[in-house]
């Protein structure tokens, strides 16, 4: 199904990517000759055929209600842009 | 040049030390570094601290085949107080607070880690272009791409920078690049080896796996690296195999006999190379020759593969990497008005174009409306695929046939036309989509030198057989162990 | 013109896990910023989930504590929205196949009983906390984000829009809530959040087909779910009366301004990209499982009152106050435990005595049920002594009283108090007798006033009899022997 220029802007904001108005058209282009190839399989018969999401046909495993992690919030939080008093800093939230 | 299994015989005949082969292998990065740009990170001092460790454990006689061994990490699995990039802007300075599950166990194993190699952008590509650090180039000819995403890892191990390597495959990532490469690489079955600690690309696909010489290389990487992983909820809890041993055991007369290799119309169609059709009739008869029969299967819709692929893995890839959002990690836009700002310039500042492109797919294909259409059709024709394995594993023992449709192009070629390049996984999406195991082996050499690789693929768990089939095939050829122009020609090894 | 509210709630219960749902970190409340956050829970690259046995067997309690459906496969899904709380930039919930379906829950309405169909019950995680206050000074413009509450393990129990008004609505809530801590599945803590409602509120007329609805979020009292939703009725239906339309939205209740407003901020993009997290095969419980799950389920409330109604003889009343709270009615069970079996006065007067002075005086002082002063032994031994005449009421109080203030401890203390206190009430019919004949003999005039016929003076003598002994005259002795007397003296 082909995108148009809207399709993109809002996929992208979706996505949370800034895109501008030139890239857009450029993606807009590739993202059409990708589903123009994707498109195949709209015209498949899959009727009584059950999706499959993984690659093994496992359970899932528990674990058991248990404290295991210690705090190592110092060390993560030498990776963080912006952090006061343990807490990662952002603009204001409004709710 | 020498396999593992070679190095590992010299260690331990102490004809050679280990902080002598990581001396030898950081040289030969670092003069190989302009030329082929495969690492994206090299920690010499590390690697030589480890090295000295790994002497000493040998000296102590508590060695075991990988002690001192230096190897290079794909630089999307964590590595513990290493920069961990995923070739990325994203991550460009993000270093790794832990260890994945399965560089901790090549640790423990007594491996010697050099550095993390290049890669495309998140491992989303088919030719190492799209590394926010620049592209790897084929030391078979520098003009060409090495293949991808583990473009890096399987450059190093063909210019033998480092005798083995691992990377990660979730659409052919490991076994393109061996193939365009001429090394071998195994894509081990889907939940052997644990993903705790890779950078999630598309969760259902991506596989932990190796890169070596030889099948028999492999086989001593794979052995450490697979096993149960509690943190890993998709890995499986299998009984040890020693893969390695096996392939040590004498071989009968006929090495192959009995064994059934199945082939697939669908991989020697219309749109696979000439010289490449050849090299692989010329590797079936040559196993022929060793006692294997070939029958000819039909996997009908493995045709869907690459458009089923790109509609799963980018609609995973859009949710995995939604958590870089520049709040507790990674690259954070310098200017930004509010929430909403800072998160859309982070992203697009962070990500390269073929990235964004995945995210903005697999966004659509999940979105309101479409669901239905692409994700949940995805998934059905990934259940046919999946059944057309099953039924074609009733016939035969393994599955071959090329590994790529072409060996590798220049750089620059298919850049600019992502469909074109992601066709270029049109035979290795399978394995991924049903799981199973598979391998790439040098068979041959185009008119202009490049190398072209022989897929082999097996039944969930297989890997023992496989790699088999690989390492039989190896003892009666040699292509595996022909050098790149300029490399490897003199024995470097034998100092003493 | 006449309305018909519609309300269905979801309501989040946080489950009592230690650890949390898809991490080993503590779900401890109150902890220093982020040191309870794993790489897990602020979703570092390459750490994956592992769901906790302790959750999914809280909602299969739950799940057989509401009569509902246990899914012997149920999926894991991702929903997916940026948010600075939520680490992953999705949420890890259930979505097409939840882990309970179905089930009701009774409760009171009006004169009578209502079934409020349950929809259906997932598991889910908790997304952490955005913080506005408390930072220096510099960063007006800025929230802190703490990740302590990322990934606690969350049920979100939805109902059927069967309620009908806020009273309603409070009276689900309640049951809910009550049922939720009576299983042990969560603390109840709402205070810290640990049960949250969210209303979907919509108005029609009646026999119309559904108004359009808006959700009000985070409502985490009972007062003020009843005051959002009789707010957002009111807005509703002015809204309509004056030719408006009600728009679909997620709305905040104000508790300062009474008043719900439009939340902006989960405007933008509701598209939620909902799939099965590749992460998570599917969930699978077996029957052995459930069987052992429900072999340990306790009395249900509604199933113990209606024995303690049976059994007991005590009212239906008392029994759904008793068994409003798990710790209440076991400190009404201990105490009647206590006391002779089949006797239904007994047990009334334990049910009165726990839901009266008992239940006051906890209020009062505002313990624990378990570290209440008077044990249950304790209240069982002052009945006795009110049963076998010892104590009158009002003694009885003040026994109780000096036992909440400790005055005595162990088992023997009511005896104890009643000796120090020298409260024992005087039976003995000769002494009284003795009291009526003084009485009678120094007030001449009231005795006269009884035989004209002022009832009022027999009351004065009673009195006047009952000051003589110093209040321990048994009342009802005192009465006959008096009227006797003045009788036989007619």
């Amino acid at each position: 199904m082909p995108l148009t220029f809207d399709d993109v802007q809002r996929l992208a904001r979706l996505a949370r990517i800034e895109i501008d108005a030139g890239a857009t058209r450029d993606i807009q282009a590739k993202l059409d000759a990708i589903f123009s190839m994707i498109d195949e399989l709209l015209s498949i018969d899959t009727t009584g055929i059950v999706p499959m999401a993984h690659a093994q046909d496992a359970m899932l495993p528990l674990r058991e209600d248990a404290v295991t992690e210690v705090d190592q919030h110092a060390l993560y939080q030498q990776n963080a842009p912006a952090v006061v008093d343990g807490l990662y800093l952002v603009p204001r939230v409004l709710d | 040049m020498k396999t593992i299994g070679e190095l590992s015989q010299a260690l331990r005949s102490r004809t050679v030390s280990s902080v002598e082969l990581v001396q030898d292998a950081l040289a030969r990065v670092a003069s190989a570094q302009a030329r082929l740009n495969a690492f994206i990170t090299v920690d010499a001092d590390g690697a030589l601290a480890a090295a000295r460790e790994a002497d000493a454990v040998r000296s102590r006689g508590e060695a075991s085949a990988l002690t001192g061994i230096p190897i290079a990490h794909k630089d999307v699995l964590m590595t513990a107080g290493m920069r961990t990039t995923c070739g990325s802007r994203m991550l460009g300075n993000f270093v790794a607070p832990f260890d994945a599950h399965v560089v901790a166990r090549l640790r423990e194993a007594g491996t010697v880690l050099v550095g993390k190699t290049n890669l495309d952008e998140f491992a989303m590509g088919s030719s190492t272009e799209s590394s926010y650090f620049g592209p790897t180039r084929n030391p078979w000819n520098p003009a060409c791409i090495p293949g991808g995403s583990s473009g890096g890892s399987a450059a190093a191990v063909a210019a033998d920078l480092v005798p083995a390597s691992t990377g990660t495959d979730t659409g052919g990532s490991i076994r393109q690049p061996a193939a365009m490469c001429g090394i071998t690489g195994l894509k081990p079955t889907y939940g052997l080896c644990s993903r705790y600690g890779l950078v999630a690309f598309a969760s259902s696909l991506d596989t932990p796996g190796v890169f070596a010489r030889d099948a028999l290389g492999c086989a001593l990487l794979l052995d450490p690296m697979a096993g149960h992983d509690a943190r890993d909820s998709t890995s499986l809890d299998r009984p040890r195999e020693d893969r390695a041993a096996a392939l040590r055991a004498p071989a009968p007369v006929r090495p192959l006999a009995g064994l059934r290799i199945g082939l697939p119309r669908e991989y020697f169609g219309d749109g696979v190379d000439a010289a490449v059709l050849a090299a692989i009739d010329a590797a079936l008869a040559k196993m022929r020759s060793l006692g294997a029969t070939t029958v000819d299967i039909e996997l009908p819709a493995v045709r869907h593969s690459v458009p089923v692929y790109y509609v799963i893995a980018p609609a995973e890839a859009s949710s995995n990497l939604s958590r870089f959002d520049g709040v507790r990690y990674g690259h954070r836009a310098e200017r930004y008005g509010d929430l909403a700002d800072m998160y859309c310039r982070t992203r697009a500042e962070g990500f390269g174009a073929e990235v964004k492109r995945r995210i903005l797919i697999g966004t659509y294909v999940l979105s309101h409306g479409y669901y239905d259409a692409y994700y949940l059709k995805a998934q059905q024709v990934r259940r046919l695929i999946a059944q057309d394995f099953a039924r074609a594993f009733d016939r035969c023992d393994v599955i071959a046939g090329p590994t790529t449709p072409t060996a590798a192009f220049p750089i620059g070629a298919k850049a600019d036309d992502p469909v074109q390049m992601y066709l270029n996984d049109i035979f290795t999406i399978a394995a991924n989509l049903t799981g199973s195991p598979a391998m790439s082996i040098p068979c041959g050499f185009t008119a202009e030198g490049l190398p072209i690789g022989l897929q082999i693929q097996g039944r969930h768990f297989d890997e023992a057989r496989i790699l088999q089939v690989a390492h039989r095939f190896q003892q009666a050829t040699d292509w595996h162990l022909r050098p790149p122009p300029g490399e490897g020609a003199a024995d470097r090894k034998g100092r003493r | 013109m006449i309305w018909e509210t519609v309300i269905g709630l979801e309501t989040h219960a946080q489950l009592s896990t230690v650890s949390k749902i898809f991490s080993g970190s503590s779900t401890a409340f109150g902890a220093a910023p982020n040191t309870q956050a794993s790489a897990i829970d602020i979703a570092l690259p390459g750490v994956l989930p592992v769901l906790n046995r302790g959750a999914v067997e809280r909602a299969i309690r739950f799940g057989l504590a509401v009569g509902a459906t246990i899914n012997r496969r149920s999926v894991f899904a991702r929903k997916n929205y940026f948010y600075p709380d939520l680490p992953k930039g999705y949420q890890i919930s259930q979505y097409e196949i939840p882990i309970v379906q179905g089930g009701s829950l009774t409760i009171a309405s009006g004169s009578g009983e209502k079934r409020v169909r349950l929809t259906r019950a997932h598991l889910e995680e908790d997304a952490g906390k955005s913080l506005h206050e408390g930072l220096p000074a510099d960063l007006a413009d800025v929230s802190g984000i703490d990740l302590n509450r990322a990934g606690t393990p969350l049920l979100e129990i939805v109902s059927e829009p069967d309620l009908r008004s806020s009273a309603e609505a409070v009276a689900y809530a309640r049951k809910l809530h009550a049922l939720v801590m009576w299983i042990g599945i969560c603390d109840g803590n709402m205070q810290e959040g640990s049960f949250r409602c969210d209303a979907n509120v919509s108005v029609r007329r009646p026999g119309e087909p559904l108004g359009t609805r808006c959700e009000i979020k985070n409502l985490n009292s009972f007062r003020f779910l009843q005051q959002a939703i009789d707010f957002e009725v009111r807005r509703q239906v002015e809204l309509i009366e004056d030719g408006g339309k009600v728009v679909q939205e997620t709305r905040l209740y104000d508790p300062g301004r009474d008043e719900t407003r439009s939340m902006r901020s989960k405007e933008d993009a509701q598209d939620y990209r909902y799939f099965p997290d590749p992460d998570l095969p599917p969930l699978v419980i077996d029957e052995a499982w459930i069987d052992r799950v429900r072999a340990a389920l306790p009395e249900l409330p509604d199933a113990m009152r209606a024995r303690l109604v049976a059994r007991h003889g005590i009212t239906d009343y008392d029994a759904a106050q008793l068994t409003a709270s798990r710790e209440l009615v076991d400190y009404y069970a201990a105490t009647a435990a206590a006391l002779p079996a089949q006797n239904a006065a007994a047990h009334k007067l334990a049910a009165n005595w726990v839901l009266g002075e008992f239940r006051a005086a906890r209020n009062r002082s505002d313990v624990a049920i378990a570290d209440a002063p008077v044990k249950p032994a304790q209240l069982a031994g002052l009945l006795r002594r009110i049963a076998d005449g010892t104590l009158s009421g009002t003694m009885a109080k003040e026994v109780f009283d000096a036992l909440w203030a400790r005055e005595s401890a162990g088992d023997d203390a009511v005896d104890a108090i009643i000796a120090r206190r020298g409260l024992r009430q005087v039976s003995d019919a000769g002494a009284i007798e003795a009291l009526v004949d003084q009485v009678i003999a120094a007030n001449p005039a009231i005795v006269a006033g009884f035989r004209a016929g002022k009832e009022k003076a027999f009351n004065a003598l009673v009195g006047q009899v009952m000051k003589a002994s110093k209040g321990k005259a048994n009342p009802a002795q005192v009465n006959d022997i008096l009227r006797r007397k003045m009788g036989s003296e007619l």
